[in-house]
């Protein structure tokens, strides 16, 4: 008998005992993991700070960090755009009608904010920030949230000291003592009410896919449901362009785009990382960023519908256009090249990357 | 059977209103021959069809088949409303339009946080970690070498029905229910897992996460871990899909979906819980006074009728008429499901299609001679534990209105003389 049985034994779990297979020595598959295979996958955070790499970051440089990498989707004050996440406000507010739950009014402790960060943010670019910048983005979202003053730094060190509002604001499941005696009583079956009156009806709401108002807002807390809130409105005028305007195959190859097959699958896996904003390809709308059909050869800032930053629109009608060369460019350095567009993309390295995706953009109607 | 009704194909782009008016009329048609002797010959009898006449497809045709395009309605839907991109979204298993008890894969709803990935096999890494004598890295084929067992689970999302809390608001057992799917899985038991890398007497929970970006991950009581949880890398006797977590997904029967890790990589035995953001920020209920509940993880006794509804009107007229639907509890096995059509004044005992399975979807029938008159359908599930379904005036008694999470009511249906049916809630 193993160690482990005993173990399992002396912490009462004995119904598991009639539920493994076989219950014998240890089967020897496997390998031992090396400390560094398990450092690079050992990230999580606990409350108690278990976990915290080293390492400190100010609200200062957390606003320019949190700017860069996270305001195209939570907005530049954590505020939320569109219906992405709203990582600030709402306190007080878990007791009303329709609560805003975001870090500072529902989140019990900072170590999920920056374990969440470090571990699964930026959207589509995920651990790709050091932890001096994660903690620069937390220190920014604590000051967003009206808790730390705008010269807090804060650190591996001073991280538990932090208590966030909410932080008594949960109990463990109770539903065995509340909800059980009053759900297992034994049914009525028979003249169980006098009438019954119907008090709602769902057509009235019409908010059900394939129905003619397809697009109609939900009952205030069906958004919460979702992990994720809410699409950005859609343009069907986009749509629409997005099938006048496709570059045809032999004008992107004339501009210097490779439309070799293995250049375009390679394209492909690189857009990955702008899928989570770009949408290309028939019906592409736009999302939160510009739908990219037809995009070689359009001026910038030039989409239809799309909620540009002034720079970009500046930079388009000062006369900049998506040629091959210019989209290279700005994906090599986006914030470099036009300085203060809201795209949160870092820039792709490798200039093999860059012909590749643009090669597949040009492939898929852009 | 008229021209309308046996070509079932143009209603996939007909829209569900189409649909239903289309399905209403043809209903009207057959309604009036109902049991009465036909007309006439049935030329689909009396004259030589081309199926009967020429040649099917060979054999590979389809080296892996998909449902016949008359089936093609028969899919996953998305409500677009409920989330910011597709990548970080759920989608719906058609409930309505399946029946038994398992789901096809193919069908089952998906709910991604970082987007589906491609994983190989031979890319495949598990690691244990923790409070273990030994931290571990498994590879798949590691996983195929150890004792094997089958079982049979509904996975339910937490936010199954979610969206009713605040009143009736979608047309359809497709989206009202369609958050949950039931199948067959193949794998080893984490507990046979834990024991080759030797959990030290201070773990008390394992952390369980996946290999996607979104790196989801859930704290599981170490209890559970060692009962009945399973790492799986078959379902319904095939590889897991890759919305599912090919190749390997984490199975924790009768609790909520989220903690159903796929793309499984990494399990950490730790001495507390990490307290991630998708057990604090996500997956809690918050109760009428703010204060909020977490760790509600078992997934309670609920049912549905999945036909008639919305998405599934009664299109045959009077007479004799099959009430059907699903039923499950997280606590254990359906002992008896009931089924009402005034309302809840008087109630029923449907068929169920088999006993109930612990932690498994079972299927219910109340064949109904229907009269002609409208029906206010509810289902109510009874577990082995005793538990009833609630109504949804008696949860919101207890948990307030901003709950959202873990919603299982009783769901009711109107259905009207013309056989349309529409989601209310009654008094």
């Amino acid at each position: 008998m193993s160690k482990f049985r005993e173990l399992v034994i002396g912490t009462t779990v004995l119904t598991a005992l009639g539920v493994a297979p076989a219950f014998a020595e240890k089967m020897g598959l496997g390998r031992a993991a090396l400390p560094e295979e398990v450092a690079a996958w050992d990230l999580d955070v606990s409350p108690d700070g278990t976990g915290l790499p080293v390492g400190s970051g100010s609200v200062e440089d957390g606003e320019m960090t949190f700017s860069e990498n996270c305001a195209a989707c939570h907005g530049e004050f954590a505020e939320g755009v569109d219906n992405w996440p709203k990582l600030a406000g709402g306190m007080g507010t878990l007791d009303h009608a329709d609560p805003l739950k975001t870090i500072g009014s529902y989140w019990p402790h900072l170590s999920t904010a920056f374990d969440y960060v470090n571990r699964s943010m930026p959207f589509g670019n995920a651990q790709s920030l050091e932890p001096d910048q994660v903690y620069a983005i937390v220190a920014y979202l604590l000051y967003s949230n009206d808790l730390v003053e705008d010269d807090f730094v804060l650190s591996n060190e001073n991280f538990t000291e932090v208590v966030l509002p909410n932080a008594e604001g949960f109990i463990v499941d109770d539903r065995d003592t509340v909800e059980l005696p009053l759900f297992t009583q034994e049914p009525c079956m028979e003249n169980c009410k006098d009438s019954v009156e119907i008090t709602m009806h769902a057509a009235n709401l019409d908010v059900t896919p394939g129905d003619a108002a397809d697009d109609a807002e939900p009952a205030a807390a069906a958004e919460e449901t979702m992990a994720e809130p809410e699409a950005p409105a859609t343009e069907e005028a986009a749509a629409e362009e997005a099938t006048t305007e496709e570059a045809t195959p032999v004008e992107a190859a004339a501009a210097g785009v490779s439309d070799d097959a293995d250049v375009i699958a390679a394209g492909e896996a690189v857009f990955k990382k702008c899928k989570a904003c770009h949408k290309v390809g028939e019906g592409a709308k736009n999302a939160t960023g510009p739908m990219l059909n037809g995009v070689i050869g359009r001026h910038a800032g030039a989409v239809d519908g799309f909620k540009y930053s002034n720079q970009m629109l500046e930079a388009g009608e000062g006369g900049l256009v998506w040629t091959p060369e210019n989209i290279s460019a700005y994906l090599k350095d986006p914030k470099g090249f036009v300085p203060k567009n809201r795209m949160a993309f870092a820039g792709l390295k490798k200039d093999d990357d860059i012909a590749a995706v643009i090669a597949y953009i040009a492939a898929n109607g852009g | 059977m008229d021209e309308k009704e046996r070509e079932s194909a143009p209603v996939a782009s007909m829209g569900r209103r189409g649909f239903l008016r289309a399905g209403a009329a043809a209903g009207a048609l057959v309604a009036g021959a109902g049991m009465a002797r036909a007309e006439g010959p049935d030329p689909l009898i009396t004259e030589v069809q081309p199926w009967a006449q020429g040649l099917g497809d060979g054999v590979d045709a389809t080296p892996y088949g998909l449902p016949i395009h008359f089936e093609s309605d028969v899919v996953r839907r998305n409500v677009s409303w409920l989330t910011a991109d597709t990548i970080s979204s759920i989608n719906f298993t058609p409930i309505h339009a399946l029946d038994g008890t398992i789901t096809p894969q193919g069908c089952a709803f998906e709910r991604h946080h970082s987007g589906a990935i491609e994983l190989s096999k031979p890319d495949y890494r598990l690691m244990i970690n923790g409070l273990v004598e030994t931290p571990l890295i498994f590879t798949y084929e590691d996983l195929e070498r150890f004792p094997r067992v089958t079982r049979t689970y509904f996975l339910e999302c937490a936010a199954n029905t979610g969206m009713e809390w605040a009143g009736a608001q979608l047309n359809g057992s497709q989206y009202t229910h369609g958050m949950i799917h039931n199948m067959e899985y193949t794998g080893v038991t984490l507990r046979t897992l834990l024991e080759e890398a030797g959990v030290k007497p201070e773990g008390k929970w394992v952390y369980v996460e996946g290999a996607d970006a979104s790196s989801n991950g859930r704290s599981i009581p170490l209890e559970k871990a060692l009962d009945d949880c399973l790492v799986a890398f078959k379902a319904n006797g095939e590889a897991l899909r890759k919305e599912h977590g090919y190749p390997v997904r984490l199975c924790v029967p009768g609790w909520e979906g989220n903690m159903w890790v796929k793309w499984l990589r990494r399990i950490e035995v730790t001495d507390q819980a990490v307290e991630s953001r998708e057990e604090t920020s996500k997956y809690t209920d918050t109760l009428a006074d703010g204060t909020s509940r977490k760790w509600t993880w078992v997934m309670d006794a609920k049912s549905v009728v999945t036909s008639p509804s919305p998405q599934a009107p009664i299109k045959h007229g009077t007479g004799p008429l099959v009430i059907t639907g699903l039923a499950w509890s997280g606590r254990g096995a359906i002992k008896a499901v009931h089924v009402t059509v005034d309302g809840g004044k008087t109630w029923k005992e449907a068929r169920l299609a088999a006993p109930g399975q612990p932690m498994a979807l079972t299927r219910f029938y109340l064949d109904h001679d229907w009269d002609g008159s409208e029906m206010l359908v509810q289902s109510r599930a009874v577990d082995d534990t005793g538990y009833v379904q609630p109504t949804k005036a008696q949860l919101r008694e207890v948990r307030g209105l901003n709950s959202i999470y873990h919603n299982n009511c009783i769901q009711t249906w109107w259905v009207k003389p013309n056989g349309e049916a529409e989601n209310v809630e009654i008094s």
